[in-house]
């Protein structure tokens, strides 16, 4: 499987991705410049953390308008994975991609610590090597993760099954209804503000997020025999 | 002069203006010599920022020369932007430290988050991919609004840098005492890796190769930072606000990506950070290091305010820049590469043979001075020192036992002290595992970043107990290189070279250069006997509020290697039934230690801790090999507050407890801050092979399955005893108390 690890001018979390991607998964990836106009070689999207654009105007506002997100969309149009963690979850908030908004921690600082997330649902294409509530811990490093949307859209949140992560022991940054992680309504687009690509590997602190990649590829090599 | 509003020569001359920058009449008429004419206002800006202490060391030379910086490792020493040391398979790791202490004390956000700017241009510029920040701070008691604010901002500011550029920062250090109130100390430094290949300098050669502006452009922050930084702060520092500049990460992280792919081109022949006294000092020292000059036409600097002077131009020290020489005839390649991240790529000169360094502006001819001049011929002051008379108070004095009533809640005291408290606080808005290579984060002895593609790890720590410094010089800068290396050595690694902030008061005081001899003495004598030479550091004199020095501190920045990962050791206790040993001897030593200084409203005196350099080398290179050879579970230097202390930090943020028996005195076995000493854990099957590693190694007692603190006498008395919990918390919960606290 082939993933592209988007670059934004202030990614910089990029690189935490890619060695992810090859050197503990064992898959492709390819670094892809943010004035790219074709994502179609690739399987999987990854948007990874970092501060495009500085963060200014807004987190992700500017990231959204850059060439490659029109790509994005398409390749959420037709169904491929998209995984936005941190900023990729600020940027795919701000494409349109996801419900809601990420707020500023509700203590006012950035923060960086190990939390435990549950896995709320693991009928997902990124959850399915987690068992249903499984407590895992997973690095945080953001200064506006606080999850927010209006009340419908929480509902619907709900209704769908979309609350895919939820933090388990304490909510470090004030996340409506304890949210880190939501897909999309089909369920190919899953944003987070915990970062599984820090916890790859129990040398730098645990391997509880590689399985979310493992999931990934997972689905997509059955979806790939089934069709050939 | 193009500029009318400017003062004449004669102006400026006969009504002295150049003392207003910094000059004395003594350099003043030295400059005069040197031209055979008198300087202009730009050239007199110019010599004034070039000889100012922060860019010239004209006041620390004498005593620089005294380090130790040469080894079979070492690659570049002091005098580039970073030191380089190798680390085999041809590669090598490139650090340095610096200060940005008098910017933080006014504009302390910015103030730390441009000293973590410019560290981590120094490392780039040479050519490296930084890799890790750490850093240094001292403040006041956390006991006021103010000092409050100027923790809490410099925090933010480093956070605020570092997370945005995508360096972890992984370590550092924290004191609080009342002389740093007025004038809090903050070095930043920075790691970074490179492969000996893509080693660069800062020349500029080759006549008639075009120099280049790469970077952010221009406005009027920061014009006299450098001299600014090169005087005593007062009530009227305030003023000097427009003096710090203002960083923007965002940018940093463009010019590193573009930097570290310029590195990759044949055509680069040169490349120097603007850092202080920016385009003058990377201009001058450009040329002067290649024995060239430089013709610049200030008409194509790129500015972002209108109606910039020559002067101003020169002496901004806006962030974010570089200055280039290329081989002619490929400027436009580089044109590209910066295109490629939105940043400006301008040829604003070339290099010539005449060794002058020569500005135009507006078609005239602004300055026309030799480049040595300003780079190197800053006179040198072997200032007069004279011993202080606390010090010759304090050396009369005997080791005294302090009283203590009752030692549960002194110990419950001491981790409250917020120098020994958590800094978890701190570095929880510090992004520490970007680049997911930190083996070992904040809160053991030194920080572990993996060297990735290959097995080894790089430890690296920030120490410098400038009590001790402050009660002997010379003994004090022995203790402060000998705890980093006891840190380096803890986590597995053997040291391999410091970098030193050295962080003073006013040397025009001769009690003051006497401190700055002393510890330079000390730290020499360590070097060479830890075998870990000065690659390179700061100088940051002046260190006063209203006529009040700081503590001597001369922060060491140190960086071991870690061959092989397996050799990591954090400073936590791992499994109940493990031996607890105590190596290295206990006297009764108070003098500067956390105890005197907590019962004594904040007050140390006397002797400071004697070191013996012969066994500390000894006991280290002991305790490396056994944690080499797989025998150490956990390893902790013994530091502030003594064997409790260090005996409880190591059972917080595990399930288990410790049970102990000390010998002797009490109070000394407890709180005494003696030097070379551990304190770690051996699983029982590993005891006999580590007695006979580490000889000077004694038993102590064994870790507990239940999270409970045990410590008796020889008597069997106990002497502390109580739930690990009751102690971490009070540990931990010190520093946010102290923040969000009213008073």
């Amino acid at each position: 499987m082939k993933f592209a690890v988007l670059v934004f001018p202030g990614s910089n979390c990029d690189l935490d991705m890619y060695h992810a991607i090859k050197d503990e998964l064992g898959e492709e990836a390819e670094y892809v410049w943010h004035d790219t106009k074709d994502l179609s070689s690739y399987d999987g999207i990854l948007l990874p953390g970092g501060f495009s654009y500085g963060d200014y105007l807004r987190c992700g506002a500017i990231a959204r308008s850059s060439n490659v997100m029109t790509e994005v969309v398409k390749a959420a149009e037709a169904g491929k994975p998209i995984l936005g963690v941190c900023n990729g979850f600020q940027i795919l908030t701000e494409a349109g991609l996801l419900p809601g908004a990420l707020l500023r921690n509700k203590n006012l600082k950035f923060m960086c610590r190990t939390v435990d997330l549950k896995v709320v649902n693991n009928n997902t294409q990124f959850t399915n090597q987690y068992a249903k509530d499984e407590i895992i811990k997973v690095p945080i490093a953001h200064g506006e993760g606080n999850y927010y949307c209006d009340e419908d859209t929480l509902q619907s949140l709900k209704d769908n099954n979309q609350i895919v992560f939820t933090y388990s022991s304490e909510n470090p940054n004030g996340s409506l209804e304890d949210i880190a992680g939501i897909v999309n309504e089909r369920g190919n687009v899953l944003g987070m503000m915990p970062h599984p690509e820090r916890a790859v590997n129990e040398l730098i602190g645990g391997a509880d997020g590689l399985a979310v990649f493992k999931s990934i590829v997972k689905q997509w090599r059955e979806s790939h025999v089934n069709q050939a | 002069m193009s500029i009318k509003l400017e003062p004449t020569q004669e102006q400026i001359k006969e009504q002295k203006l150049y003392a207003q920058m910094g000059l004395s009449d003594e350099e003043f008429a030295l400059v005069e010599s040197i031209l055979g004419r008198l300087p202009n206002w730009t050239e007199t800006g110019l010599f004034s920022v070039m000889w100012s202490e922060h860019c010239s060391y004209k006041n620390s030379k004498p005593v620089l020369r005294k380090f130790p910086t040469t080894g079979p490792r070492v690659l570049q020493g002091p005098g580039e932007g970073a030191g380089i040391v190798d680390i085999g398979d041809d590669q090598a790791v490139v650090f340095k430290m610096e200060s940005h202490n008098h910017p933080s004390a006014i504009e302390p956000y910015q103030g730390a988050a441009t000293g973590v700017g410019g560290i981590i241009r120094d490392v780039f510029s040479m050519g490296a991919r930084p890799i890790a920040m750490l850093n240094s701070l001292r403040f006041g008691e956390l006991k006021t609004p103010r000092v409050k604010y100027l923790f809490e901002e410099v925090v933010a500011g480093i956070a605020g840098y570092g997370n945005c550029i995508g360096i972890p920062t992984v370590g550092g250090e924290i004191q609080f005492d009342d002389c740093y109130e007025g004038n809090p100390l903050v070095n930043a430094m920075c790691v970074g890796l490179i492969d000996h290949k893509d080693i660069q300098k800062g020349i500029a050669s080759g006549v008639g190769n075009p120099v280049m502006y790469v970077g952010a452009k221009t406005g009027r922050d920061g014009i006299h930072g450098a001299t600014f930084a090169s005087e005593e702060l007062s009530e009227s520092s305030e003023e000097k606000r427009p003096a710090v500049q203002v960083g923007d990460p965002f940018m940093e992280k463009l010019l590193l990506e573009a930097c570290l792919e310029l590195v990759k081109f044949d055509s680069l022949v040169g490349i120097q950070d603007m850092g202080a006294a920016g385009l003058t000092s990377s201009s001058a020292e450009m040329a002067s290091k290649a024995g060239y000059g430089i013709e610049m036409n200030l008409d194509l600097v790129p500015q972002r305010e209108t109606g910039m002077t020559a002067y101003e131009m020169m002496l901004s020290e806006s962030q974010e820049r570089m200055l280039i020489v290329v081989k002619k005839g490929h400027e436009a390649e580089i044109v590209t590469l910066f295109e490629k991240y939105g940043l400006d790529a301008v040829t604003i000169g070339h290099v010539t043979d005449d060794k002058m360094l020569r500005l135009i502006h507006k078609g005239e001819v602004v300055a026309n001075v030799p480049a040595d001049a300003l780079a190197e011929e800053a006179p040198v002051y072997n200032k007069p020192s004279a011993v202080p008379a606390y010090y010759n108070e304090f050396q009369a004095m005997e080791n005294v036992e302090p009283t203590v009533a009752d030692y549960k809640e002194t110990l419950i005291s001491l981790l409250k002290q917020s120098t020994i408290a958590s800094k978890e606080w701190v570095y929880d808005q510090y992004d520490y595992q970007v680049r997911t290579s930190t083996v070992v984060a904040p809160g053991s002895d030194a920080a572990v970043v993996r060297v990735r593609g290959t097995n080894k790890g790089l430890a690296m720590t920030t120490d410098c107990n400038s009590r001790y410094i402050y009660l002997d010089p010379e003994v004090g800068g022995k203790i402060a290189v000998a705890e980093a290396a006891r840190n380096i050595v803890c986590s597995g690694g053997k040291p391999l070279a410091i970098t030193d902030c050295l962080n003073f008061g006013n040397p025009e005081k001769p009690e003051i250069f006497w401190q700055i001899e002393k510890s330079a003495d000390g730290i020499s004598e360590a070097c060479l006997a830890l075998e870990s030479p000065v690659i390179g550091g700061n100088v940051s004199l002046y260190n006063e509020r209203s006529g009040v020095a700081v503590y001597p501190t001369p922060t060491i920045g140190m960086v071991g290697l870690v061959e092989d990962l397996a050799h990591v050791t954090t400073q936590q206790v791992k499994e109940a039934g493990d031996y607890i040993y105590l190596i290295g001897d206990t006297k009764t030593e108070f003098g500067g230690s956390e105890l005197q200084k907590m019962q004594n409203d904040g007050r140390i005196f006397g002797l400071a801790p004697e070191i013996d350099l012969t066994v500390e080398a000894a006991r280290q290179d002991a305790l490396l090999k056994a944690i080499q050879q797989g025998l150490v579970a956990s390893a902790h230097d013994v530091a502030e507050g003594g064997v409790a202390v260090a005996l409880a930090e190591k059972t917080f943020g595990t399930k288990f407890g410790a049970e102990i028996i000390l010998e002797g005195s009490a109070v000394t076995a407890l709180f005494s801050e003696s030097q070379s000493r551990f304190l770690v854990t051996v699983k029982a099957e590993n005891a006999q092979a580590f007695e006979v590693a580490v000889k000077d190694a004694r038993k102590i007692g064994v870790v507990s399955a239940d999270a409970k603190l045990s410590v008796r006498g020889e008597d069997g008395s106990t002497l502390i005893e109580g739930p690990v919990a009751e102690f971490q918390d009070a540990w931990k919960g010190a520093i946010p108390c102290l923040v969000n606290s009213e008073a």
